[in-house]
C-alpha cells in the first residue's frame, strides 16, 4: 500500500483495481441474478419483457411449486441425500482406514500398494466409464442407488491423501501407549486415530459433499430411471417437458443452487481450505 | 521378508494376552503373525474397490479396444488395431480433438485472470472477503444449473443480448449458432465456472508467503510489479504449474457444460461426449474403448512430461 509511486499513479491504481473487481463481480453475478428474477416472473412476463426486466410480483413462488412438483425435485433431493450419506460415510471410513494401514504399519507390499493408489490418480474417471459401466452392470447395480455410492466410495484417492497428510501429525506414541494398555489395532484406529482425524474428516466431508451433490455424469450414466433422479439429473430432465418455459427452468436451477449458497455462506473458511488442500494433492 | 522381521521389534510388542473378543483372527500363533495380517484387514475393502472400479475397467477397456464388441451381445471379434486406425483416419472422429483447443485457450485466460485477482486480493482491500466469495462461488454451483443459467444467458434476447443493448450494441447474433461462436461461448462458461478454484489456490499460496518479505521489499523501494516478479511469482510457481497440467488434461476431458447446453450440436462435441455417444447410443463399445485408451495415454503422457519438467513436485507418499 505504501509503495513509493508517483502521487498520481498512487491514486489511479487502486481505482482501477476496484473497477476490475466490480466488473468481474458483475460478470459473475448478472447471469445468476437474471435467472433468479426470471424464476419469479409469470410466463407472460417472460414472453413479453426483456431478460433484465423485474418481476411484477416479488413473492410469486408459483414457478417453484411447479418445478418442485412436476420436476420431481422432492424425490431427487431424497435420492441425493441417500447417496450423500452413504458415499460420504464410506469415503471417510475407507480413506482413514487406508491411511492408518499405510502410515502405521510396515509390511512388505507397502510400496507396490502405494503405487497402486498413486497410479490410479492419473486415470481420469471420465475415460474409463465405458468399461466401468460393464463392471457395474455385471454386478446388477445398473439403475440402483448403489452404483453411484460404490463408485464415489471406490475411486476417491484424494481423500486418502488428505487423511495420510493428517495422520502423520498424530504422534505414534499415542498408539503405543494404547497398545501397552492392551488395545488392539482396530480399537486404536476407532478410539484414538479416527477422533483425532476430525479436522481432516471435516475437509473430506465438505469436498466430497459438494462434489457428489453436483455430479451429473455418474447418475446420468448409471441411473436413467425416472424415479432415481438426483438433483442434477432431475434438473437436466427439465429440458424436455418444460421446453421454453424459462420461468420453471429458472426456478429449478435456483432450487438446486440455493442449498449450495447456504452451505457456502456458513462454512466459507472450511470450504476454501478444503478445496485448496484437495486440489493440490 | 527382511523388512517385516526387522521392523517388528521396532514397534512395541503386543500385549501378551490379547483382550477377549477383539482379536481379528482366532488364536494367532504369535503376535507378529497377527501384526502381519492387520494392515491387510484395513486395506481389504479399499483395495477391493480400487481394483474393481479402476484397474479392472482399465484392463477391460484395453481388451475391448481391440474388438468390435457392441457392449451387449455375447460374441465379440478380435479386430486388431482397426478401432485405433478409425479414430485417427476418420475425420469426423478425429475432429473432436480440435474442440479441445478452445478449452485450452480458455484455461490460459482463466489462469491469467486468477493470478491477477489472487495478487490483487492478497493485499488489504475493502470488501476483500466479499470479492473473494463472489469470485469463488461459481465453482461450487451444480453443473446442470450452470448449463441452464448460460443457456438463458446466450439465448436470443437473453441476458447477454439485453446487457449489450444497454450499451447500444443491438446484436442479433445467435451465440450458440455456429461452431466458432458456440465453442467460444462454451469455453467462456468454463472460464466463468473454474476461475474461482485457480484463484483460491493461488491466493492460498500467496498468503503463505511471510509478510516480512514484503516489508523488506518495500523498505528497499520495490514497486508492486517488482514485488510480484521477485516475491510472489517464485513462491507460487508449483501451484501454477500444477494448475497448467490440470488445465491441459481438463480441457481434453470436457463433458458436462457442452453436453448439457448443446448436446454436442453445431460442432461442440468434445472427446468425452463423442466417446459416451459411441458407447451408449451407438453401442460401439470397442471403438469407444479405443478412444478412451487414446485419451488415457495422452493424459498419462502429459503427466509424465510434467514430472520431467518439474521433478521437485513429485507427490511424496511413502
Amino acid at each position: 500500500m505504501t509503495t513509493p509511486l508517483p502521487a498520481r499513479r498512487r491514486r489511479v491504481a487502486p481505482a482501477l483495481t476496484y473497477l476490475s473487481l466490480i466488473l468481474t463481480s458483475l460478470v459473475v453475478l448478472i447471469p445468476l441474478v437474471v435467472v433468479f428474477l426470471t424464476s419469479l416472473k409469470t410466463s407472460e412476463e417472460v414472453a413479453d419483457g426483456g431478460a433484465l426486466s423485474l418481476p411484477g410480483d416479488w413473492l410469486n413462488f408459483d414457478n417453484y411449486v411447479t418445478a418442485f412438483n412436476d420436476g420431481k425435485m422432492l424425490s431427487a433431493f431424497g435420492n441425493t441425500a441417500v447417496i450423500l450419506l452413504f458415499s460420504i460415510t464410506g469415503t471417510v471410513v475407507i480413506g482413514s482406514m487406508t491411511a492408518y494401514a499405510i502410515d502405521r504399519f510396515d509390511f512388505r507390499a507397502k510400496k507396490p500398494i502405494m503405487a497402486l493408489f498413486l497410479i490410479a490418480t492419473l486415470v481420469p474417471g471420465v475415460t474409463t466409464q465405458v468399461a466401468t459401466f460393464q463392471v457395474v452392470n455385471s454386478f446388477g447395480l445398473f439403475n440402483s442407488l448403489w452404483a453411484p455410492i460404490l463408485l464415489y466410495m471406490g475411486t476417491d484417492i484424494v481423500s486418502i491423501y488428505i487423511f495420510l497428510q493428517f495422520i502423520r501429525g498424530i504422534p505414534v506414541s499415542l498408539d503405543e501407549a494404547a497398545r501397552l494398555d492392551g488395545a488392539n489395532s482396530f480399537t486404536i484406529y476407532w478410539k484414538i486415530i479416527l477422533p483425532l482425524l476430525k479436522p481432516a474428516v471435516a475437509t473430506v466431508v465438505i469436498i466430497k459433499g459438494i462434489t457428489v451433490y453436483n455430479d451429473f455424469y455418474i447418475p446420468f450414466l448409471y441411473m436413467p430411471s425416472e424415479d432415481l433422479g438426483t438433483i442434477s439429473t432431475a434438473l437436466f430432465r427439465f429440458k424436455g417437458p418444460f421446453g421454453a418455459h424459462w420461468e420453471n427452468i429458472s426456478a429449478g436451477a435456483i432450487l438446486v443452487i440455493a442449498p449450495t449458497l447456504l452451505v457456502f455462506l456458513f462454512l466459507q473458511r472450511y470450504i476454501y481450505n478444503g478445496f485448496a488442500q484437495g486440489a493440490t494433492k | 521378508m527382511t523388512e517385516t522381521t526387522h521392523t517388528a521389534p521396532a514397534k512395541v510388542p503386543r500385549a501378551t494376552a490379547p483382550p477377549p473378543g477383539t482379536a481379528h483372527r482366532s488364536s494367532p500363533p504369535r503376535g507378529s503373525a497377527l501384526r502381519r495380517v492387520t494392515p491387510w484387514l484395513f486395506l481389504a475393502v479399499p483395495l477391493a474397490l480400487l481394483v474393481t472400479f479402476t484397474y479392472v475397467p482399465v484392463g477391460n477397456m484395453i481388451y475391448y479396444s481391440f474388438t468390435d464388441w457392441d457392449g451387449v451381445s455375447p460374441d465379440r471379434n478380435f479386430t486388431g488395431l482397426d478401432n485405433y486406425e478409425q479414430i485417427f483416419t476418420r475425420p469426423e472422429l478425429f475432429r473432436v480433438f480440435f474442440v479441445s483447443f478452445y478449452y485450452l485457450a480458455a484455461s490460459a485466460v482463466q489462469i491469467v485472470i486468477a493470478l491477477y485477482f489472487a495478487t490483487v486480493l492478497s493485499f488489504n482491500l475493502r470488501f476483500r472477503n466479499l470479492f473473494k466469495g463472489i469470485l469463488f462461488f461459481p465453482y461450487l454451483i451444480n453443473g446442470v444449473a450452470i448449463g441452464f443459467v448460460f443457456l438463458y444467458f446466450f439465448q436470443d434476447g437473453g441476458t447477454l443480448d439485453s446487457v449489450l443493448s444497454w450499451f447500444g450494441a443491438d446484436s442479433d447474433h445467435a451465440w450458440l449458432g455456429d461452431p466458432v461462436s458456440a465453442n467460444t461461448s462454451l469455453a467462456g462458461v468454463s472460464v466463468w465456472r473454474f476461475t474461482g478454484l485457480n484463484f483460491v489456490l493461488f491466493l492460498g499460496a500467496i498468503q503463505s508467503i511471510p509478510a516480512e518479505l514484503y516489508e523488506a521489499a518495500q523498505l528497499d523501494g520495490a514497486t508492486r510489479w517488482q514485488q510480484f516478479r521477485h516475491i510472489i511469482a517464485p513462491s507460487i510457481r508449483p501451484v501454477v504449474s500444477l494448475s497448467v497440467i490440470l488445465a491441459i488434461s481438463g480441457s481434453l476431458a470436457v463433458f458436462e457444460i457442452p453436453y448439457i447446453m448443446t448436446g454436442g450440436a453445431t460442432g461442440t462435441t468434445t472427446f468425452v461426449i463423442q466417446t459416451v455417444k459411441l458407447a451408449f447410443q451407438f453401442n460401439k463399445t470397442g471403438l469407444a474403448s479405443a478412444a478412451a485408451v487414446v485419451l488415457l495415454l495422452i493424459i498419462l503422457l502429459i503427466t509424465w512430461i510434467q514430472r520431467r519438467l518439474v521433478p521437485d513436485e513429485k507427490v511424496d507418499l511413502v
